[in-house]
């Protein structure tokens, strides 16, 4: 059991998320479950509005559980520092960033900062970290470009090396294939499967992409209105969790080619 | 740039309504006494003037810089959070509130000192009143409509005080609104310098924050900033530097706004390490260029400090614009 909880990197105790005010609470989903493994690409689906954004925020501490815990490595969310908690856990997020007339170098360069002294200067073990982190994304060559000079797909690698030279064990992103082509959505996935083989971290993002993530995650956590479950792709298959995903007035899922069809 | 700051510091000190030669301004200066009226100029006026400018200019473009980062406002400058309406209130009631006490009291009221001790209470009173709301408000945009009320607020009072004075007492009012950067004695500008000094030191040590908060608020937390505890900060800075500078030389207008979209173009850049130096200079230099501009040279006439601002800042601003095309950020 011991050697068991080596390999967890995040965990949940009977986690209920929501939102409350001074008079009343707004429960989104309770008795929520998981068990994240060590190394592992998870992918996060579920239909509009079933809160997988809620349950995002609430494992990222932006937002404050309603009830249970969250163990990140072993250790109580609520009592990690702003700065231990950048040191193990980074994030993109789908918001703009607020200034884009920063050149990529800074912006990967941003993801130091938790390590960093009183004003920000990067010595060499920095400096190496940034660049390694540009070329693992295969950016080394836009380094010197502004943000807003960037396409989508650019835009989005530089976001996600900023969080690799964070150098957490843990990265969360929320919906990283959105406004991208199809081809930049498979692009990226594929991206986050080799980061995760590579350096041994574990990465957690939210997708729509519900066919691409069943043929590269490694695990799944699915959201539908009974349950939170967490399993391979394929066990969820062969229990016929994706049926339980959306209405079943148009779309269904098809069990021998693993994907969507709608019904004519 | 610091080469051209002591230039145009020297110029700044050269002219004015009697003119003195280059070679004794350095003879006064370095204490070679030849002519003791000239000297008496130069050590008593133009001296601490144009360090005055020195100080306002650079504080105001810090504290507009400091703005438009946390609030990721171009519009912002140094007077979005009420310090400025603060303060012309605290002058309004002195001023043209003073016919009503009368007498003595009035007399004491209009001095000097009363008029930047209430500059200082009104920017403080408002200050205070928008820090307590910002601990309270989550989202930094509220702020920034919170401080524009505010300025909305004491401008009607104003008006109201404005409107049952006596022309004598508008007149007056109007006047301290034009700014000045003369007339300070050495006591003033050193109480002047002190908290100039802490405002800065503030400035300085939120550089790294800043850099932060250009990701956006969301992503800054996720680097492990303190958002509320970096917000107050900053804010308190400004109001140091903004706060100071209006009781001392009144509502300077523009260069808070202006000058860091100069040093933004010019640079090209975002990072706060090499803005706020920049910003730092150039709103020296072009305080000094400014006033030097106002004390019309070899006259005795001097233009009121803020209209030039304005008008020398503001087409420079447009120009860098529209040869860009685009607005850095």
């Amino acid at each position: 059991m011991a050697l068991d909880t080596q390999h967890i990197i995040l965990s949940t105790d009977n986690l209920s998320i929501g939102y409350s005010s001074k008079k009343t609470q707004h429960v989104v989903r309770s008795g929520i479950n998981l068990e994240l493994k060590k190394g592992q690409l998870i992918g996060l689906v579920g239909a509009n509005g079933i809160g997988k954004s809620t349950l995002l925020r609430t494992l990222t501490k932006v937002q404050k559980p309603l009830s249970g815990q969250i163990l990140l490595n072993g250790k109580n969310l609520s009592h990690y520092t702003p700065v231990d908690l950048a040191k193990t856990l980074s994030l993109v997020l789908t918001e703009k960033i607020a200034s884009k007339n920063l050149s990529v170098f800074e912006l990967v360069a941003l993801g130091r900062h938790p390590y960093t002294d009183w004003i920000g200067n990067l010595n060499e073990t920095d400096i190496a970290i940034i660049n390694k982190s540009l070329s693992q994304i295969n950016i080394a060559d836009l380094k010197d470009k502004k943000c807003f000079e960037l396409s989508d797909g650019q835009f989005q690698k530089a976001m996600i090396a900023r969080a690799l030279s964070q150098d957490t064990d843990l990265i969360i992103l929320d919906e990283p294939t959105t406004h991208l082509d199809m081809y930049h959505k498979a692009y990226i996935l594929k991206l986050l499967q080799r980061l995760v083989k590579e350096t041994q971290k574990t990465i957690l993002f939210s997708s729509h992409e519900i066919d691409l993530a069943i043929q590269l995650c490694d695990s799944m956590i699915v959201m539908t209105n009974s349950e939170v479950t967490l399993d391979a792709p394929k066990n969820l298959i062969s229990k016929g969790i994706f049926n339980e995903l959306f209405p079943k007035d148009l779309i269904t899922f098809d069990l021998e080619s693993g994907s969507f069809r709608v019904k004519k | 740039m610091v080469l051209l700051l002591a230039i145009c510091f020297v110029v700044n000190i050269t002219l004015g309504s009697v003119s003195i030669p280059l070679k004794e301004i350095f003879n006064s200066l370095f204490g070679n006494i030849e002519n003791q009226s000239w000297q008496y100029i130069i050590l008593n006026f133009r001296l601490p003037k144009a360090i005055t400018a020195i100080l306002v200019g650079s504080g105001l473009g810090i504290s507009g810089l400091l703005m438009q980062t946390l609030f990721r406002n171009p519009l912002a400058g140094p007077f979005v959070l009420g310090i400025s309406s603060g303060a012309s209130l605290g002058v309004a009631l002195v001023i043209l509130g003073a016919g009503t006490f009368g007498g003595f009291l009035s007399t004491f009221l209009i001095s000097k000192w009363s008029v930047v001790i209430a500059a200082s209470l009104g920017s403080l009173l408002v200050l205070l009143a928008v820090l307590a709301m910002s601990v309270k408000v989550r989202d930094t945009m509220a702020i920034l409509i919170i401080g524009l009320m505010f300025g909305s607020i004491t401008a009607a009072v104003v008006s109201v005080l404005s409107y049952f004075s006596s022309a004598e007492k508008l007149q007056q009012y109007v006047f301290w609104g034009f700014g000045s950067l003369g007339n300070l004695s050495w006591n003033e500008l050193l109480v002047f310098f002190c908290i100039y000094a802490l405002g800065l030191l503030l400035s300085v040590t939120s550089i790294k924050a800043l850099n932060t908060l250009l990701l956006g608020e969301n992503y800054a937390k996720s680097l492990g900033l303190n958002i509320k505890q970096s917000r107050l900060v900053i804010i308190f800075a400004t109001s140091l530097l903004a706060g100071t500078i209006t009781a001392f030389a009144g509502p300077i207008a523009f260069i808070g706004l202006a000058i860091p979209h100069m040093v933004r173009q010019v640079f090209n850049t975002s990072n706060h390490k090499i803005l706020l130096p920049a910003v730092f200079l150039l709103g020296a230099i072009i305080m000094l260029i400014c006033d030097s501009i106002a004390q019309l040279p070899h006259s005795d006439f001097s233009l009121p400090i803020n209209a030039i601002t304005s008008l020398i800042g503001a087409p420079v601003v447009i120009w860098l614009l529209v040869r860009k095309r685009k607005m850095m950020f």
